[in-house]
């Protein structure tokens, strides 16, 4: 686990070789990628491409079938399956970089039988084992931050999707995670409630915060993102700072993806 | 003698003999639903994530206690129940035990409604969104934590209209218990009746007495189910 060189040192993420089938289907063909210290990655692609597998291997809500995970130089550790697959080794390994990973879901994931304070305060009480004195204050000040402070004694459902999905990144960044994860967060929302949340994302992106983005967005990911990853096929077919991507596509699926987004 | 004086709780009146047959009955359904719930929780998370041999276990489990008639179920359980018992206590050499029959009422009403418990919170659990749990595991929470913070408080919801019917039901099973020879609130009744001749008044007073439990039990059950649902907006 030596890690001498400086440019290591600043790798968050690395991802490597990742392959993941379902049954006979692969969906990842061996995907390569390294996010580094507040760097901010948006992953583009056609349904279909692998690109939110890929999000939910890093965290093993997907365990890949083939590649490695670091996080910070540590490798996730894996074990033959006995099925020609792998699983975590290390359950508490796992679970211990899942705390440092937070994500936001397509369909924000709220806890419904919580309030929204209830559920920004719910890992760091009881997963990181912070007094609740401390966690409240934090999780009022990021309520506040997004917008929601008036509502944190509401319930998840009986707010819009816009808010739910704000008070969710609350909830992710309630842990003061190492990275964000964002796994299409704005495909559910209704057309007028999409802007909201896209804002609260542009800023966190601005404070130099590590993420990965995967979305639809094509505006908002050239705005905000160092780095796109176009995603087709299970294979990362080209990646790239946003003027180059969107400017100057290489590969005709890339030129066609866009095209037929614009 | 009148009405009041048959009632009254000192003898000769029955009062007193029938209070605490109802008090048996609620203390055999009380442990017997706590004992149910239990068995249902484990029962159903078996049957949901537990292997093939403990899937088809409790399949036979929840298939035959919900086939074969609750009397018969509970002279058989009863008295194989209390056999085996005595078996063991010999093979370890020891004297053979009177096994209580507030404790036999409480085992067999137990597995009874332990059956009924399994589908009914198997049935709450499936109803949990799974994007609920995938939160709880992205968030690194320990299996256990997550049964105690997510999976058992948000399935309530979904249990609570099948897990208050079974309260009622195991409030009259006990009256079951009376073949066995447990003096609960209709056994009582009996006796109560038998020896006065007033058949009509006793079981009129113990019915009322078991509806004045299901009108209590109604208005606790409505208290949980506004706490439980606080989350989910009414719809229409």
């Amino acid at each position: 686990m030596a890690h001498s060189s400086g440019t290591d040192a600043a790798k968050v993420i690395e991802v490597i070789d990742l392959h993941k089938s379902f049954g006979d289907l692969e969906v990842l063909k061996g995907v390569s990628l390294d996010a580094h210290q507040g760097e901010v990655i948006a992953i583009i692609g056609g349904s279909g491409s692998g690109k939110s597998t890929m999000l939910r291997c890093i965290n093993m809500l997907e365990t890949p079938t083939s590649g490695t995970i670091k996080v910070h130089g540590e490798a996730i550790e894996m074990k033959r399956d006995g099925k020609g697959g792998l699983k975590p080794a290390d359950q508490d390994q796992v679970r211990r970089i899942r705390t440092r990973l937070a994500m936001v879901f397509q369909s924000f994931n709220l806890w419904q039988h919580m309030t929204l304070l209830e559920n920004v305060i719910e890992v760091p009480v009881h997963v990181l084992g912070r007094s609740k004195a401390e966690s409240t204050e934090l999780a009022e000040s990021l309520l506040k931050r997004v917008g929601l402070h008036e509502k944190h004694d509401t319930y998840p459902m009986f707010l819009s999707g816009g808010q739910q999905q704000r008070a969710a990144i609350a909830r992710a960044l309630a842990i003061q995670p190492e990275v964000m994860l964002f796994d299409e967060p704005t495909s559910a929302l209704d057309p007028e409630l999409i802007g909201e949340v896209l804002a609260v994302i542009g800023d966190l992106a601005k404070e130099g915060r590590t993420m990965l983005l995967v979305t639809h967005e094509m505006k908002f990911a050239r705005e905000v993102a160092d780095r796109i990853i176009f995603l087709h096929n299970g294979i990362i077919a080209e990646a790239g700072p946003p003027e180059q991507i969107f400017g100057a596509p290489e590969s005709e699926h890339l030129k066609r993806f866009i095209s037929a987004l614009s | 003698m009148s009405a009041f004086e048959l009632l009254a709780f000192s003898p000769p009146g029955w009062g007193a003999v029938l209070l605490r047959g109802l008090a048996m009955s609620m203390s055999v359904a009380f442990g017997g639903y706590l004992v149910g719930l239990l068995i249902g929780i484990g029962g159903a998370f078996g049957k949901l994530y537990g292997g093939p041999v403990l899937r088809d276990l409790l399949a036979c489990y929840t298939t035959v206690v919900r086939a074969i008639p609750e009397l018969v179920l509970i002279v058989l359980l009863f008295y194989v129940g209390s056999d085996i018992v005595n078996q063991v206590m010999q093979l370890l050499g020891r004297p053979p035990i009177d096994i209580s029959g507030l404790a036999a009422g409480i085992m067999v009403i137990g597995v009874v409604q332990g059956a009924y418990s399994t589908e009914v919170i198997r049935g709450a659990i499936k109803a949990i969104p799974p994007g609920m749990i995938e939160a709880a595991r992205a968030y690194g929470m320990k299996p256990s934590l997550m049964l105690r913070r997510i999976t058992l408080p948000a399935m309530l919801p979904h249990a609570i209209p099948g897990l208050s019917n079974l309260w009622l039901i195991a409030t009259k099973d006990t009256a079951l218990l009376a073949v066995i020879g447990f003096t609960e609130l209709t056994l009582a009744t009996r006796q109560a009746g038998g020896a006065t001749k007033h058949y009509f008044l006793f079981f009129s007073a113990a019915g009322v007495l078991y509806l004045i439990v299901t009108l209590l039990s109604n208005v606790l059950i409505r208290s949980i189910e506004r706490r439980a649902y606080r989350g989910i907006p009414e719809v229409g």
